[in-house]
């Protein structure tokens, strides 16, 4: 048994030197895990030092606030672990952690749609809910850290998605305000947007941005990815609409061409090119622009749907416990002491990393500092989770594929739902 | 080798001589094996291993089914042949052979594209003219920069607002799913490569020595002559081994189309990032039987092509070889003549 995570190991690096390709018959091939199964149910017990994994810490915040647990509880220290800025690469180095049993890791700080993945290989542990006063959080950000109605992780930072728009073209158009409505936008857009300025752009290249913008579409339409149970639900009139929406945008050049290759970076040069009327994008965008060309010239509003707002879709991180680690009673509570309102607020403050708790998008001075807070807060609100799905990479591989066919032109919107639906059936019988 | 040459000039003896002799072979042999043990074990370790252990792990399957709690049901499943059958007949079938044709069609167009601008490189690069080790230098520069960062920078050129589009004074949207993205490839990859291939085709051309060429010369042979009967069959053993290396490369291609055009992209999708999708989906007994496909397919490739294009380089090693051996033997036979 103790041989196992070292043989492991050398056998990843092993297969990782040779030219073959091979690397990928490593993960593991023992099934010998029959006392560790018991370890998603096991008490939170024990104290020590412990580990924060998580991506790389670019405001260097992290590691204060780590600094200023360790001084409160010698004897209990945390130390933080960066893993490669990539979300892909952390996960692999996560999944790869919890294939070796191994304890190196405790805390880890999980993208939002890793949740399920991680709870049904039992590679996190479940979190005592009563413990966490969850009225106090988001309330759409509780659903993120839970699989199947229990919680195993708890939300830390969020995002979703705003509208960006141009605030001199608007007013040019003669509209009072930002769109509310597909319509409205369309409508400001053939006033204003010509001369080599688009009007609509969002994040459209086959990647996980796009499950995002289409699920948006969907969810703005009144329509869901998959129901309550689970079961995908995208053969509907309401999906159809939503991606109607898009597809109908790229034919007519409502959204432009090449908005097709546009991830976050892409899209937000063009905006501060001045090229797009309105941008679909995460609040990070707003600093950045603040520096732009268009600086005096842009707000953001909540994303317009076809009768009224639209529903964002959930991003950010939440904070789980590996199983197989050491020292869990520690772990909670550094969990309890990062989500902490005071937390919350100075890691804001440091990053602009939107917090998880519904007081702080009142707090005077995070307003002053951060203009948009209302306009996020509202748009958090509204804002649906991606599917729980335990197979989440072959499931947004399935959204993107016909998502991404359906804009191109490959196949209609019907078709593509039709199949995505058939294929999202297959992966969440099992 | 030794034993096949010491054959026909073993000289008639007597029987005591020859038991020593054979002897001395065996004592030698062992001697040979246990010097020879740690590179075998190394060996086997860093590459039998890994082969074996992959073949084994695409026979089974783990973690497909969740219990009635939503857990993952634990433990490895025998399943025979059945990853295998599902690559090539399954319902994912259609992607493995819409990989294996890009694998196939890079490895063609870019090879081909590679030798023949290697070979122009090497060409320029042999003149003697001033600066040219600068020009050699440079050369190496697309050479030293690892494939992802030069995936990055072709991306930038590659974007719908690049230099790419500015160039052609057309917008087209190279890094979409279509033949375009291919292209991208292509030429990313060949701008990569080809100084590759243009030196080792240097290193080939500085060995033909310079009487040949003025032999030629005076016989009045053409420019053209003399490139295609001197310096392309004095330079073929160089340029197969750069050919063969750039095959092998290139039928594992990875990093390029997955950083410059994307995961998922079926236009080019190649064997190594299909399987590097299903280990990243956990699915690693389907990912091992994709590698081993791919391990069998450069295997034979590259046994292919020794065959048919190199085996007569090898003979003609071995001939020279034995020509050479042939007349030390002989000219040790004369002097010991003379001396006796």
């Amino acid at each position: 048994m103790v041989a196992t995570p070292l043989t492991k190991t050398l056998r990843c690096v092993v297969a990782a030197g040779t030219v073959l390709a091979m690397t990928a018959a490593c993960g593991g091939g023992d099934s010998d895990s029959g006392s560790d199964s018991k370890g998603a149910s096991a008490e939170l017990t024990g104290r020590g030092p412990i580990t924060l994994v998580q991506g790389k810490d670019t405001s260097g915040n992290v590691q204060k606030q780590v600094d200023a647990w360790n001084a409160q509880h010698p004897n209990e220290k945390v130390r933080l672990i960066e893993l490669p800025e990539e979300a892909d690469a952390q996960r692999q180095q996560m999944v790869q952690n919890a294939q070796a049993k191994s304890d190196a890791y405790t805390v880890l700080n999980l993208d939002v749609v890793w949740t399920a993945e991680f709870a049904a290989n039992r590679w996190i542990t479940p979190l005592p809910q009563e413990q966490f006063d969850m009225s106090k959080f988001l309330q759409p950000t509780i659903k993120t850290g839970q699989y199947r109605g229990r919680l195993f992780a708890v939300p830390w930072k969020t995002d979703a998605g705003l509208l960006y728009y141009r605030t001199d073209l608007v007013k040019k158009a003669g509209a009072s305000g930002p769109p509310k409505t597909w319509d409205e936008m369309k409508q400001i857009c053939d006033k204003v947007a010509k001369d080599g300025v688009g009007c609509y752009g969002g994040q459209f290249e086959k990647y996980e941005g796009l499950t995002v913008n289409f699920s948006e579409a969907v969810h703005s339409a009144g329509g869901s990815v998959v129901d309550d149970q689970g079961k995908p639900q995208v053969n509907t009139p309401q999906a159809k609409q939503g991606l109607d929406f898009l597809a109908e945008g790229f034919k007519s050049g409502f959204i432009p061409k090449e908005a097709i290759t546009y991830k976050e970076e892409e899209g937000r040069r063009a905006f501060e090119k001045g090229k797009l009327v309105f941008l679909r994008q995460w609040p990070y965008q707003y600093a950045l622009s603040k520096k732009s060309d268009v600086k005096d010239k842009f707000d953001v509003a909540p994303l317009p749907g076809p009768n009224g707002p639209g529903a964002p879709t959930l991003g950010g991180h939440n904070l789980a416990i590996s199983a197989f680690a050491k020292n869990k009673a520690t772990a909670l509570d550094f969990i309890k002491y990062l989500t902490a309102p005071e937390q919350e607020r100075a890691n804001m403050l440091a990053t602009s990393e939107a917090p998880t708790l519904t007081e702080l998008y009142d707090d005077a001075e995070l307003k002053e500092k951060y203009p948009y807070l209302d306009v996020l807060k509202e748009s958090l609100l509204k804002a649906k989770a991606r599917p729980e799905a335990v197979r989440y990479g072959d499931f947004t591989k399935a959204i993107q594929e016909n998502a991404y066919a359906a804009l191109t032109g490959t196949k209609s919107t019907d078709q593509a739902l039709a199949d995505m639906q058939a294929e999202l059936g297959k992966l969440t019988q099992q | 080798m030794t034993t096949v040459i010491a054959a026909p000039e073993q000289p008639p003896s007597t029987g005591v001589k020859a038991a020593r002799r054979k002897g001395d072979v065996q004592g030698s042999g062992r001697l040979a094996a246990i010097l020879l043990s740690p590179t075998f074990i190394v060996l086997a370790l860093v590459v039998g291993y890994p082969i074996l252990a992959a073949l084994r792990e695409s026979l089974f399957q783990r973690g497909q089914g969740l219990d009635a709690e939503g857990f993952v049901v634990e433990g490895d499943q025998f399943v025979g042949l059945d990853n295998y059958l599902d690559i090539f007949s399954g319902s994912n079938a259609s992607v493995f052979w819409g990989s294996l044709w890009n694998t196939t069609f890079f490895t063609v167009t870019t090879v081909v594209i590679e030798t023949v601008l290697g070979i122009c490189m090497a060409l320029i690069m042999h003149w003697a003219f001033r600066g040219r080790a600068l020009v050699r230098a440079s050369v190496l520069v697309p050479w030293a920069i690892p494939t992802a960062v030069s995936a990055l920078l072709w991306r930038w050129v590659f974007q719908a607002d690049g230099v790419a589009n500015a160039l052609i004074g057309q917008q087209v949207l190279w890094t979409t799913e279509g033949f375009q993205a291919k292209l991208a490839v292509i030429i990313a990859d060949t701008w990569k490569t080809a100084p590759f291939v243009g030196l080792l085709v240097l290193a080939g051309l500085q060995m033909i020595p310079r009487d040949v060429y003025e032999a030629a010369r005076v016989d009045g042979a053409s420019a053209w002559h003399q490139f295609w009967r001197i310096t392309l069959p004095l330079v073929k053993p160089v340029l197969l081994v750069a050919i063969l290396f750039r095959m092998l490369d290139v039928l594992r291609m990875f990093d390029l189309p997955f950083v410059l055009i994307g995961a998922q992209k079926e236009s080019v999708q190649t064997l190594s990032m299909l399987a590097y999708d299903e280990a990243s989906n956990l699915r690693y007994g389907v990912a091992a039987a994709y590698s081993t496909v791919l391990f069998l397919y450069v295997a034979i490739v590259a046994y292919a092509f020794v065959k048919l294009l190199g085996a007569d380089v090898i003979g003609e090693m071995r001939q020279a070889a034995r020509g050479r051996r042939r007349s030390a033997r002989l000219r040790l036979r004369f002097r010991k003549e003379v001396s006796s």
